[in-house]
């Protein structure tokens, strides 16, 4: 089981993001340490690595090895309306003002397996607006997004979700938005018919449009001080005035450089551009 | 309390089914100024959200905090893990959160921030865990230990379900066996050496 004593000292922590930084490019080095400990004891107890000599063997030796410890240190834990009542916010409080646009651009930035991205499909279309939107949904692991192109997700989190669609203001039957086969529930092709899927690496990449919606919730909480700054001003840099950004339940915009151009909806994780 | 204060001791508390009032008596026998700092984690529903702080604050006069991202760790302050996060040390100074897979179908779980208490306090960790019907925390019992911090199993025949204690016990975890009604008492003395 998962539940190995952590094996991974800081160390061997800072070898193995050296040298995925130098011989790979992907620099992990303004991550929480405490969270990247974890996942790399994961990874050893899922790979069976005795050791971390075994790990970073591999890594070493097998090219391809790199990019299963890239995916590995990426938590791609989401469900769909997580926290139903910000969900309840958009539906009823930004739904509204999306509509003033011709065309909708949002940016789901580390959206994970995508959970997030089809949620918010649903909602615009309840609002009759998912025809004239574009959903942006990137993430640092490919893997991920090749799940948010299938859109298929496990059956046994359906009654969870289906309580969440409600309690964020939902009144149709949630099945409807998917068949289910096998254990599994896919969801209806014509929500994902308005995605636009690829890698971005937050931490290297730079904006790639401007959007009236920024979601990024869970990600920051990965990142160090440094990281979060640089991260918040890609957003910023890549938010039109009046546009909202979307956070974590526990994360904040109140101590980066960022803050005073925006204000926040009463206590929600969601800020408005305002300069 | 001025910012960058000393943590010199960190009281970390688990439980779950049945163990809120007497984490709240606990809380409640904590006195100011020992220049220790306390985190809770329980298991419970996720959209009980600030009950578990509200509650607490009524029983104290500790500062009490649902635990933020990268939230300082300040002495004389009882500390919350959020629901549906895990809560991690990132070092001496200050939390962080992660919402990665469930831990003994648990998120907050015990085991995960016992874990991360023994690798950045060991020996100055004192952990406490409480009445339960879940394996989490038996584990991390063990890792404190290991790293040379104190343990205290709540003696499960005082323990409301004693399942969770019990297992800490099984695994030679607990230093200590205390009743439910003197852990408050306990941990004092402990703090007083």
């Amino acid at each position: 089981m998962l539940n190995q004593p952590a094996i991974v000292r800081d160390d061997d922590l800072e070898i193995l993001l050296n040298e995925l930084y130098i011989r790979h490019g992907y620099d992990f080095s303004n991550y929480a340490k405490s969270s990247l400990k974890r996942r790399v004891n994961r990874l050893m107890a899922i790979d069976r690595h005795p050791s971390f000599a075994e790990l970073i063997y591999h890594f070493r030796n097998d090219d391809d090895y790199f990019k299963r410890v890239v995916e590995g240190f990426t938590v791609n834990v989401t469900d769909m309306f997580r926290d139903p009542h910000t969900f309840n916010i958009i539906r009823n409080d930004i739904m509204p003002v999306l509509a003033t646009h011709p065309v909708i651009r949002i940016w789901h930035a580390g959206c994970a397996t995508g959970e997030e991205v089809y949620t918010m499909a649903i909602l615009l279309e309840e609002a009759r607006l998912l025809e004239r939107s574009l959903l942006y949904a990137t993430d640092l692991n490919p893997s991920a997004i090749e799940t948010v192109r299938k859109g298929i997700y496990p059956l046994s989190q359906m009654k969870q979700y289906s309580e969440n669609y409600i309690l964020a203001g939902g009144r149709k039957d949630f099945s409807s938005y998917y068949k289910a086969m096998y254990g599994w529930a896919k969801f209806d092709d014509r929500l994902k018919s308005r995605m636009i899927l690829a890698t971005h690496n937050l931490v290297s990449d730079r904006s790639f449009n401007e959007f009236q919606l920024i979601l990024c919730r869970n990600v920051l909480i990965y990142f160090n001080k440094v990281l979060q700054d640089r991260v918040l001003q890609l957003f910023d840099d890549s938010l039109e005035k009046l546009g909202y950004l979307v956070l974590g339940s526990k994360e904040s915009i109140r101590y980066s450089a960022i803050a005073t151009k925006y204000k926040q909806l009463n206590k929600e994780k969601i800020w408005r551009k305002e300069q | 309390m001025a910012q960058g204060a000393v943590t010199s001791r960190l009281v970390v508390i688990g439980g779950s089914a049945g163990s809120l009032e007497i984490l709240l008596n606990i809380i409640s026998e904590m006195s100011p100024g020992t220049g220790t700092a306390y985190v809770v984690i329980i298991h419970r529903r996720n959209d009980s959200d600030s009950l578990l702080t509200k509650l607490m604050r009524t029983r104290t006069t500790l500062a009490v905090r649902e635990v933020e991202d990268k939230e300082p760790l300040m002495p004389g302050t009882v500390y919350i893990a959020p629901p549906d996060y895990h809560l991690l040390l990132e070092n001496e100074r200050a939390f962080s959160l992660d919402t990665s897979e469930k831990v003994h179908y648990s998120r907050p779980s015990i085991d995960v921030t016992f874990e991360s208490v023994a690798n950045v306090f060991g020996p100055k960790a004192i952990a406490v865990l409480l009445s339960g019907a879940n394996a989490d925390g038996a584990l991390g019992m063990e890792l404190i230990k290991r790293a040379g911090g104190t343990t205290i199993a709540q003696d499960p025949s005082t323990a409301e379900v004693s399942f969770m204690p019990q297992q800490a016990i099984n695994r030679n975890a607990a230093d200590h066996v205390v009743e439910g009604g003197k852990i408050g008492h306990a941990i004092t003395e402990l703090l007083s050496h």
